[in-house]
């Protein structure tokens, strides 16, 4: 109590990562010598990627003992879902960091196929596979040291929130270090946003992209980046990219644009968005310089891989959410 | 597959052709499947990819959009934005596991009543021959319930 009146009591901080490739940890330290101001404010209880840990120590905790848990990467194992609930038990507020959380990130791609079909492939017929006696992963196993368990391997990838209840979400393959100080500065100083929200801004990556925009717009073809020489100057998409930029969330400062990358979509829909591969599908197809259906089908077709441009990062969360599933029984 | 089998289809209209033209099929008291669900819009150019992914994922075994032939539509060019689309809707709709047949564009005039009839009969057809599209339970999601995982 005493000492409470001396000095604020710091946030108690949890990081964790789900089917994530680490790069959201990774954006944490991205903050360079600001990792110190995060230390003054806050104790960082839990990061797997910095700090060793184990499982009962996180059992021990007392419900809402953690005031913020950052937890990055998709949920498709039963590993993944057991910790997102019990840190959910045990953190006042949870944030979904990074894409992966917020919306399933690029492991949610795998919603095109199911567990039978990624089984099949990865332990049966990519290149690269021997197993002629066709094992595949078991979650009990029996040896005669003991029984041994792994997590089972769910069918669909979920984002954060479609398996725990979250209250932010913090979007960014990975969050850039201004959107990491943005959202550790509005924890920090109370000063957040109705829950539910994305801390961020609510204008698109267009808006903060400085290229030049013509008023008669017209692709010709859609290339690839490695295709073509690509104009500093000049819109991505009139130059026939496939670019994000204006179906995606900024808040990047238009990072992608800025070195003649188009957007890739990872800041995730504009607020209100129904779905981001309609917005995305409309405003690339819309422009297309095609007055006629066959000469719209030679250049449109030219896109290469429209659901993965569209839903890259995004698939799990989209309004048909994955793949149908093989009719059957 | 059930034989009592009856598809549902969306038709996405615009309201100064192809809505038209359905109304002349009716009052000129031409027959066609009840399969049809018409949706009325301003424009071809309003139906936005949105709509019909939502038809399906709410339900619809196929889509129809309908609009003005090129040149006549009543905003200028809102059909040719739907024209561009298309190509990129169907491989996507594709990606996604939807039979192409499932979708089909069409423009009809308000003059073409028994375009509109064929259209409409011909694709009930094609979509009863691919059965239901079944696109909720196809792609239920269930979130396992809290079970024990791997030891720490
Ligand atoms: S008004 Fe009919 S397609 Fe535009």
């Amino acid at each position: 109590m005493g000492e409470e009146l001396k000095a604020p009591k710091k946030i108690q901080l949890a990081m964790y990562w789900a089917a994530s490739c680490g790069g959201c940890d990774m954006a944490v330290l991205d903050v360079n010598e600001k990792i110190l101001d995060i230390a003054a404010v806050a104790d960082i209880r839990l990061w797997p990627i910095a700090m060793d840990y184990k499982y009962k120590d996180i059992e021990k905790w007392a419900d809402g003992e953690i005031d913020v848990c950052l937890f990055n990467g998709a949920v498709r194992n039963s590993e993944q879902l057991h910790l997102a609930r019990l840190l959910r038990q045990k953190s006042k507020v949870m944030v979904a960091f990074g894409s992966c959380a917020s919306f399933g990130g690029i492991p949610g791609l795998a919603n095109l196929h199911c567990k039978k079909t990624i089984f099949e492939a990865v332990y049966g017929y990519t290149a690269s596979t021997v197993n002629p006696e066709g094992t595949t992963p078991q979650t009990h196993t029996h040896v005669p040291e003991g029984d041994l368990h792994i997590p089972e391997f769910f069918d669909d990838v979920y984002s954060l929130a479609q398996v725990i209840p979250v209250e932010y979400y913090v979007p960014g393959c990975p969050p850039t270090p201004e959107t990491v100080m943005t959202a550790v500065n509005a924890i920090a100083t109370g000063n957040l946003p109705p829950v539910g929200s994305t801390i961020g801004i609510s204008k698109a990556v267009c808006d903060e992209c400085k290229r030049t925009k013509s008023d008669k717009p017209g692709i010709v073809e859609f290339h690839r980046p490695q295709e073509i020489f690509v104009d500093a100057e000049k819109c991505l998409l009139e130059q026939g990219l496939t670019c994000m930029g204006s179906a995606t969330r900024g808040g990047c400062g238009s990072l992608c644009p800025g070195v003649n990358m188009p957007c890739r979509g990872c800041y995730g829909p504009m607020p209100n968005s129904l779905d981001v591969g309609a917005d995305a599908l409309s405003a690339m197809t819309s422009i297309v310089d095609a007055a006629e259906e066959g000469d719209a089908r030679a250049k449109v077709g030219k896109m290469v891989d429209p659901l993965g441009t569209f839903y890259r990062f995004t698939l799990p969360v989209s309004m048909l959410r994955r793949a149908a599933r093989p009719l059957q029984g | 597959m059930s034989h009592e089998f009856e598809p549902r289809i969306v038709v996405l209209c615009c309201n100064w052709c192809t809505y038209a033209g359905a109304d002349l099929a009716g009052t000129s008291r031409m027959k066609y499947a009840p399969n049809v669900r018409l949706v009325r819009v301003m424009c071809s150019g309003r139906v936005d990819p949105s709509f019909v992914l939502r038809a399906f994922q709410d339900g619809a075994d196929g889509v129809l959009i309908a609009g003005c032939h090129p040149g006549d539509c009543h905003y200028i060019n809102g059909n040719l934005k739907t024209l561009r689309r298309y190509p990129a809707l169907e491989t996507l709709i594709a990606q996604f596991g939807i039979e192409p047949d499932r979708m089909r564009l069409e423009w009809i005039s308000a003059a073409e009543g028994d375009v509109f009839v064929h259209v409409v009969n011909e694709m009930t057809e094609q979509v009863r021959a691919l059965g239901p599209l079944d696109w909720k339970r196809r792609t239920a999601m269930t979130v396992p319930a809290a079970e024990s995982h791997t030891a720490g």
